[in-house]
């Protein structure tokens, strides 16, 4: 068997170390090895979007990062998305405009979401249902999410 | 000013866990020791097993069991899965799967060897040295030349690939057509697909050996008829079996099945003393998950000379797969929800259940009767041309009238009861979703479009859909000595909303707000009996159990206070949790109070009259099932270069009586549309000529994504029922019930001047390109 290594990885500005397998994925570390949970694994060939984590500010499927390339590097998750009593803008117009059903997919695309509006605070509904092409949703039909994500997009522009 | 809860749009009590990452789904779970399953399936669709080498596997460092068929005969009391939905007095051929395939594999991915490891990894690993020997047989891929003579055999120990077939018929069918002034034939192909949950199935079992008592935690559509099912696999007493569902990601139909994979985590777990996890992964979704897949229809309308339909008659061809998991019900819903919104005067559809090569077929969102709608909308739009009508026309023509209602059509359902629509009005739905798509003034802007070179299309479709299926659902209301509100029910949440609409109904009853009442669904410890989620069910049936059993509870709750307050139950109302004399807000008792009034006190006798505990428990059994209507109206562009398809608006009508929660109805409509879009454009569960699957990942089986899909604009229409208390139908498969028809409707309007006919789903652009291309 191969020889595990030592990852040391900041998940939501926190230092966490873990001995990994050099087959293991990001996805993995997180559920299991680090207990955050929120990442949802949907297909582990990044065609879903429900692994979607963003590495060093860049938006990645967790399912096709290898645990070992995030060592020394930053993870943020949905875990880091609200603050003690304080829902991020996206996560409240989600619960306001029922963007979401079983929730399953919810992280992933909260967390794509988030980056679109990080880089276009003013995104177009096109711009936002291309964006968002990679995360998968059977549930909604997609409508009541672009909603969330414009009324979101508003009230962070207005903020 | 109506201030009841019900009706109100409520925010979702569920949501907030379920967006900060805190919800718990079945994969969530990781109870220390625990074991994880991978599996050897199956590569041939047909083959017989020769020997199989399991030592290599067996040697594996972290490997606890490698197990064959045989290996689990000490273990499990039988070596098949009892099947789910057996049909009562069925004569016919009992297929039920094998946990692990024994002498002969039957579809490309069925199980034959298990592995049980410290790791998924090291399941997966040792999986792969698993040698097992096959001798391939010929393979079955098609559901009507399986039935030819000297088709081969789906399975050589049980010969013959019929599985069942019958005839739902009323009237004189062969008269209506020999007198007919127009005969209309098609030959359709429909396919429903993959139902894709994006969380896959999954299970978690572990026994306690001290007190030998077995639970299992799984994203099951059904925890009860799960925990008959262990109890019978593993010879258990049912008070040692609990079985307990978690957050659900998405059910769709097939998570209501007790699959082989549960099977063998179960044996890990009641003999390897630690507990056993099985997560499915997507591949596995695509070949072992039961699925929805091909019906062939034969089909042929008489129409009288004003376009009124005499008759209806033909053959439907349903492709079971290799075992019938979960009855054979799928296409008698087919051939009965047929009938639609229209009058037939007579009828006749003879069935026929073709075994396969391939995955079972068991139901998926709408389960066979948005084939029967897709064929009668289908057969409407062929029969309009011939006639010389529009599609509106010939709709109305033999539509059931508002003043019919309620309006029984002659033939039975399976179970042998009549179809009586209870309420709608459907010419109604059907005239608002012309209106609201903008109908009238569609032809100039079609003939605009198409003077600038573009191809619009408008199409149409309805349907009746049976929601709230019985026989019972159970629902357990109680006041504890806290005076809190929890509600227990047999029923299950997969993702609807259906905590928050069942918190609504109950604080309905007792003057609460909804976020004061705890819904607990999906625990067989905490009622006995239990149905669960499918067919658009469950608000109609726990619904209406938890508004009876609240019911009750609140006319304890007023005697008790009555008594407490030597005051007259007429007096008193219920508000904020507190029985209050009426004007006299210092005149109250507290839920708390009340409850602890008939807890009871050890040598005291409870007050007079009383029973003892705050509580009622209801299980409502529905006389019948209640019908759900709507019509759906859709304008495309189609690219004639290209062969795409861009939905340009998309209008649904939808009636389901009363609602609860418009917020979340208008959220599953939508989703439902969207499924159905999938099947009409884009899914395509693909299997060649040798049964062999060849759409086994999300990049190959295409999911409607964001960009393609449109807004879905809904409209109400409300024809309460008398056939439950609340007055409610069920909602949750019936916005995928039209798409398909509707759309391919509009295609063909788009393209009338290459005059293409579209007889099967999904169209693809290749499909177009070459029907455009013939012209």
């Amino acid at each position: 068997m191969a020889k595990k290594a030592h990852v040391t990885v900041t998940v939501n500005g926190d230092e966490y170390e873990a001995l990994c397998e050099p087959g293991q994925t990001l996805v993995d570390l997180l559920r299991n090895e680090l207990e955050l949970t929120g990442t949802k694994e949907g297909c582990s060939t990044g065609d879903c979007g429900a692994c979607s984590v963003m590495l060093d500010g860049k938006l990645v499927c967790s399912c096709l990062v290898l645990a070992m390339e995030a060592d020394g590097r930053s993870v943020d998750t949905i875990e880091g998305m609200a603050t003690e009593n304080n829902l991020h803008p996206l996560q409240r117009n989600f619960l306001e405009l029922n963007g979401l059903q079983c929730g399953i997919c919810t992280p992933g695309i909260l967390i794509a979401a988030r980056a679109l509006l990080e880089r276009n605070p003013d995104p177009t509904e096109t711009e936002i249902r291309y964006w968002l092409a990679g995360n998968l949703c059977r549930c909604t039909g997609y409508d009541k999410i672009i909603r969330s994500v414009m009324a979101a997009a508003e009230e962070m522009r207005g903020a | 000013m109506d201030d009841s809860l019900i009706g109100a749009p409520l925010r979702r009590l569920e949501d907030r866990a379920l967006l900060t990452g805190g919800a718990r789904y079945v994969d969530d779970l990781n109870p220390d020791g625990l074991l994880h399953c991978a599996f050897v399936r199956s590569a041939f669709a047909h083959a017989r097993i020769g020997a199989v080498d399991m030592a290599a596997a067996r040697a594996l460092p972290g490997v606890h069991a490698v197990w064959a068929a045989a290996d689990l005969a000490g273990i499990l009391t039988q070596d098949r899965i009892p099947e789910g939905f057996p049909k009562p007095g069925a004569n016919r051929r009992e297929v039920g799967p094998y946990v692990l395939a024994r002498d002969e594999v039957t579809y490309v991915g069925e199980p034959v060897c298990a592995v049980i490891a410290e790791t998924r990894a090291i399941a997966e690993d040792a999986a792969e040295r698993v040698e097992v020997a096959y001798d391939a047989l010929p393979a079955v891929a098609d559901c009507r030349a399986a039935l030819d003579r000297g088709a081969p055999d789906v399975d050589s120990r049980d010969p013959g690939n019929l599985v069942d077939s019958y005839t739902v018929a009323s009237g004189a069918v062969d008269e209506a057509f020999a007198g007919a002034a127009h005969v209309v034939t098609a030959e359709l192909r429909q396919h429903r697909g993959v139902s894709s949950p994006m969380e896959c199935r999954g299970s978690v079992l572990r026994f306690d050996a001290g007190r030998g008592r077995l639970t299992m935690w799984a994203n099951t559509q059904a925890p009860h008829s799960h925990k008959s099912v262990l109890v019978h696999l593993l010879g258990l007493d049912e008070a040692k079996v609990r079985v307990v569902v978690p957050s659900v990601g998405g059910g769709f139909g097939p998570k209501l099945l007790f699959y082989p994979e549960d099977a063998v985590a179960a044996a890990g777990a009641m003999t390897l003393g630690r507990p056993v996890k099985w997560t499915e992964d997507r591949r596995e979704h695509f070949l072992a998950t039961t699925q929805e897949r091909d019906q062939v229809w034969e089909v042929e309308m008489a129409l009288d000379a004003d376009g009124r339909i005499l008759g209806l008659r033909g053959r439907l061809y349903h492709d079971q797969g290799a075992y019938t998991a979960r009855g054979t019900n799928i296409p008698f819903s087919s051939a009965t929800t047929i009938l639609g919104p229209y009058i037939v005067p007579a009828y006749r559809m003879e069935v026929f259940i073709a075994g396969t090569n391939k995955v079972p077929a068991t139901s998926m969102r709408g389960a066979g009767h948005p084939q029967g709608c897709f064929t009668m909308e289908r057969m409407l739009d062929l029969a309009a041309r011939k006639v010389g009508m529009s599609p509106v026309e010939i709709r109305r023509a033999n539509m059931i009238r508002a003043d019919q209602m309620p309006y029984t059509h002659p033939v039975k359902t399976q179970a042998g009861q009549p179809i009586a629509y209870d309420s709608g009005d459907y010419a109604a739905c059907q005239e608002q979703a012309l209106k609201a798509i903008g109908a009238e003034d569609f032809p100039a802007r079609q003939a605009a479009a198409r003077g600038q070179g573009r191809c619009l299309g408008l199409g149409l479709a309805n349907y009746v859909k049976p929601t709230g299926r019985g026989p019972f659902e159970s629902g357990l209301v109680r006041v504890g000595t806290s005076g809190k509100v929890s509600v227990y029910t047999g029923a299950i949440a997969m993702g609807q909303g259906f905590h928050t609409a069942m918190a609504q109904i109950c604080a309905d009853r007792l003057g609460l707000r909804p976020e004061d009442v705890t819904i607990v669904a999906g625990d067989t410890d905490t009622v006995p009996m239990g149905i669960g989620g499918f067919a658009s069910r469950q608000t109609v049936t726990a619904g209406s159990a938890i508004h009876l059993a609240a019911g009750k509870v609140r006319e304890k709750l007023l005697g008790i206070a009555a008594h407490l307050m030597e005051a007259s139950e007429n007096d008193l109302e219920l508000a904020g949790g507190r029985v209050t004399v009426k004007g006299v807000p210092g005149m109250s008792v507290s839920f708390a109070d009340a409850a602890n009034a008939v807890a009871g006190t050890p040598g005291y006798a409870l007050p007079p009259g009383m029973q003892a505990g705050l509580e009622a428990n209801v299980d409502f059994a529905p006389s019948n099932v209640t019908y759900a209507n709507g019509a759906h109206a859709v304008i495309v562009e189609v690219d004639t270069e290209t062969g795409g398809v861009r939905i340009d608006r998309y209008v649904v009508v939808h009636d389901s009586g009363r609602l609860v929660n418009p917020l979340i109805v208008d959220g599953q409509v939508q989703g439902g549309v969207v499924h159905g879009l999938g099947n009409a454009l884009f899914e395509s569960m693909l299997f060649d000529d040798g049964a062999q699957p060849v759409t086994t990942t999300l990049a190959e089986y295409l999911l409607p994504s964001a960009p393609e899909m449109p807004n879905i604009e809904i409209h109400h229409q409300v024809s309460p029922t008398d056939r439950n208390p609340i007055g409610v139908k069920g909602v949750g498969e019936c916005g995928v019930m039209s798409p398909a028809p509707a759309i391919l409707a509009a295609i063909e309007d788009a393209l009338a001047e290459y005059e293409v006919t579209l007889d099967r789903y999904p169209v693809t652009p290749m499909m177009l390109i070459e029907k455009i291309n013939a012209r």
